[in-house]
């Protein structure tokens, strides 16, 4: 296929692939710890990071990952028992957005050679431009992020559905809701660079939600949760490279969102029992 | 879904063989008193439960019951006086203790299923995901959870999502996860709250036959003693400041009660065997009273 001997798209798939996965993964468990809101606020966050990075002049890698975990790790300390509450995000999140318009200013005004682009490339993704170098370094991170979550998946899931009794059981209970945390952060942060900061959500909720919604078995909806992305990512980039016009973010999200929306016809949720 | 309805009792391989050690008590509390604050919750509680043995924890709301419970989990340090758990010291023996934390019941959106969550009792503590190869451990696992399931009588709901299940299912499976590995003292912290009376009696008789036929120490807060009475064997009486122990009818007396909270209390029987604990509006015999 031509597309794949396209150096931008081997970049792109690269990259595209282990963020999908680390997405999928963490995203099951931000389904099943209610916690996706936390996520749509750490995508502000995101643009925030990057726009500050900017208007500082450092990398905006740097940048995101930054906010996206110091923000994450700021939600638990917040709430209680490393357990983020919505009217903590709800604060937090829209004054970091002001932030973020802030520091769109500072970066428009204070640079006479800023480059327009990069705040949308922030906001929706540039997933097509990346380098060899940015692309490696995505996936390793994101690679990271699923080792990690791999390893403390069981005990998160203790964590999760009983936490009192993981506690008593001597599971890490508080360790592993800021460590999932943290982990969530840099998903944003690794999201961000594929999708854009306004569209992440889709990634972490949409793949997760779709593999609950097909299995009730835990470990089989994390796999699965992970396939949907990665399969989603994968028809996302094709289609964006065979239609032009059509931005690979929007591809992706409009894949996701047609599984998601397919998971409905499939299956509905068993009436609940008296 | 039938909930009192029994399985059938002593089940072909539902017994748990439990080591018994008849020797040591399962659990020593000597002396022990639980202070929050500089204010002494209670104090003066003297047990000693052994192997197969029922005991209720009684007392009016806030009086910290359920901190007798986490002191026996080590999740809360005593004021005075000792507690042993299987001769050692609390949060030492956390893996012979089957806990049941007071909750609210599943969200309905909790899409694992219940024998999910019963496996989680036996390895949920273990780092990394369970890998689908086959072998005798991961055989051992499945037997044991199934065992377990049966000797609850969820058999008929354990693949379905726990969400979905009623609170009397719920809290069967989660005695499930309890007993699953195959702890000699189970800790409950109001299980039949949030269950309707049918349901009550149907899971009080299941946790009297676990208790009883297989061994298993029971330390059970209870809010309403009626539906366990019979199955009792002690009561700790939790007041402000004090305590009393002994068997129902020792302490679930007027005099008892009466000298307990320095105030007149009356203990009425009815006709049909409930207790009715009348002058303390906030007494947690008696039942669905205000408090």
């Amino acid at each position: 296929m031509t597309a794949l001997s396209q150096p931008f798209f081997q970049h792109a798939l690269l990259a595209g692939t282990l963020v999908a996965a680390a997405c999928g993964m963490v995203g099951y468990f931000l389904v099943l710890r209610a916690q996706v809101f936390t996520a749509d606020a750490l995508s502000h966050v995101a643009f925030t990071g990057a726009m500050a990075a900017l208007a500082f002049g450092c990398d905006l890698r740097l940048g995101l990952f930054v906010a996206t975990i110091a923000v994450a790790l700021l939600f638990g300390v917040l709430g209680r028992r490393a357990r983020p509450d919505d009217v903590v995000i709800g604060s937090v999140f829209s004054w970091v957005l002001g932030l973020g318009a802030f520091f769109v200013t500072l970066y428009t005004t204070s640079r006479s050679t800023a480059d327009g682009p990069a705040g949308v490339s922030v906001l929706f993704g540039s997933i097509f431009g990346m380098s060899a170098a940015h692309a490696t370094t995505a996936a390793l991170l994101a690679a990271g992020v699923c080792l990690v979550v791999l390893m403390a998946a069981r005990p998160l899931l203790f964590a999760t559905v009983d936490e009192a009794v993981a506690a008593a059981r001597g599971v890490p209970v508080r360790l592993l809701g800021y460590g999932f945390l943290a982990v969530a952060g840099a998903s944003a942060a690794e999201a961000t660079q594929a999708v854009g900061s306004l569209l992440l959500l889709g990634l972490l909720a949409a793949p997760a939600g779709a593999a609950i919604r097909l299995t009730d078995r835990p470990y089989r909806a994390l796999a699965l949760s992970v396939g949907l992305a990665v399969t989603e990512m994968w028809a996302g980039l094709f289609a964006s490279y065979a239609v032009p016009r059509m931005p690979p973010s929007f591809a992706i999200m409009a894949t996701a969102t047609a599984v998601y929306a397919a998971t409905f016809l499939i299956r509905r949720p068993a009436p609940r029992t008296g | 879904m039938i909930e009192a309805m029994e399985p059938p009792a002593g089940a072909a391989g539902a017994r748990i063989p439990g080591p018994r050690q008849a020797a040591e008590p399962v659990l020593e509390l000597r002396d022990t008193a639980v202070r929050v604050g500089g204010r002494t919750l209670w104090s003066g509680v003297n047990l000693t439960v052994g192997t197969g043995e029922f005991i209720a924890v009684l007392g009016p709301n806030g009086v910290g019951k359920s901190s007798l419970v986490r002191a026996v989990l080590g999740a809360m340090p005593v004021a005075a006086g000792e507690v042993r758990v299987l001769g050692a010291r609390p949060g030492r023996t956390g893996d012979r203790i089957g806990y049941l934390p007071q909750r609210r019941s599943f969200d309905a959106s909790m899409r694992i299923r219940g024998i999910d969550v019963v496996r989680l009792g036996l390895d949920g503590d273990r780092w990394g995901v369970p890998l689908p190869l086959p072998g005798p451990h991961r055989r051992a696992a499945r037997e044991r959870v199934a065992q377990v399931i049966e000797l609850v009588g969820a058999t008929a709901y354990a693949h379905r999502a726990v969400g979905e299940c009623s609170g009397g299912e719920q809290q069967r499976l989660l005695i499930a996860q309890a007993l699953v590995r195959r702890p000699r003292l189970l800790l409950l912290d109001e299980p039949l709250d949030s269950l309707d009376l049918s349901h009550q009696g149907g899971v009080a008789a299941l946790i009297g036959r676990i208790c009883h036929q297989e061994g298993v120490a029971v330390v059970m807060v209870a809010h309403d003693v009626n539906p366990i009475l019979h199955h009792l064997d002690r009561v700790v009486y939790l007041a402000e400041g004090g305590s009393a122990t002994g068997t129902p009818q020792d302490v679930i007396n007027s005099e008892t009660l009466t000298g307990l909270y320095d105030t007149p209390v009356e203990v009425l029987r009815a006709s049909d065997g409930r207790l009715v604990v009348v002058g303390r509006p906030d007494s947690s015999v008696g039942g669905h009273d205000a408090g």
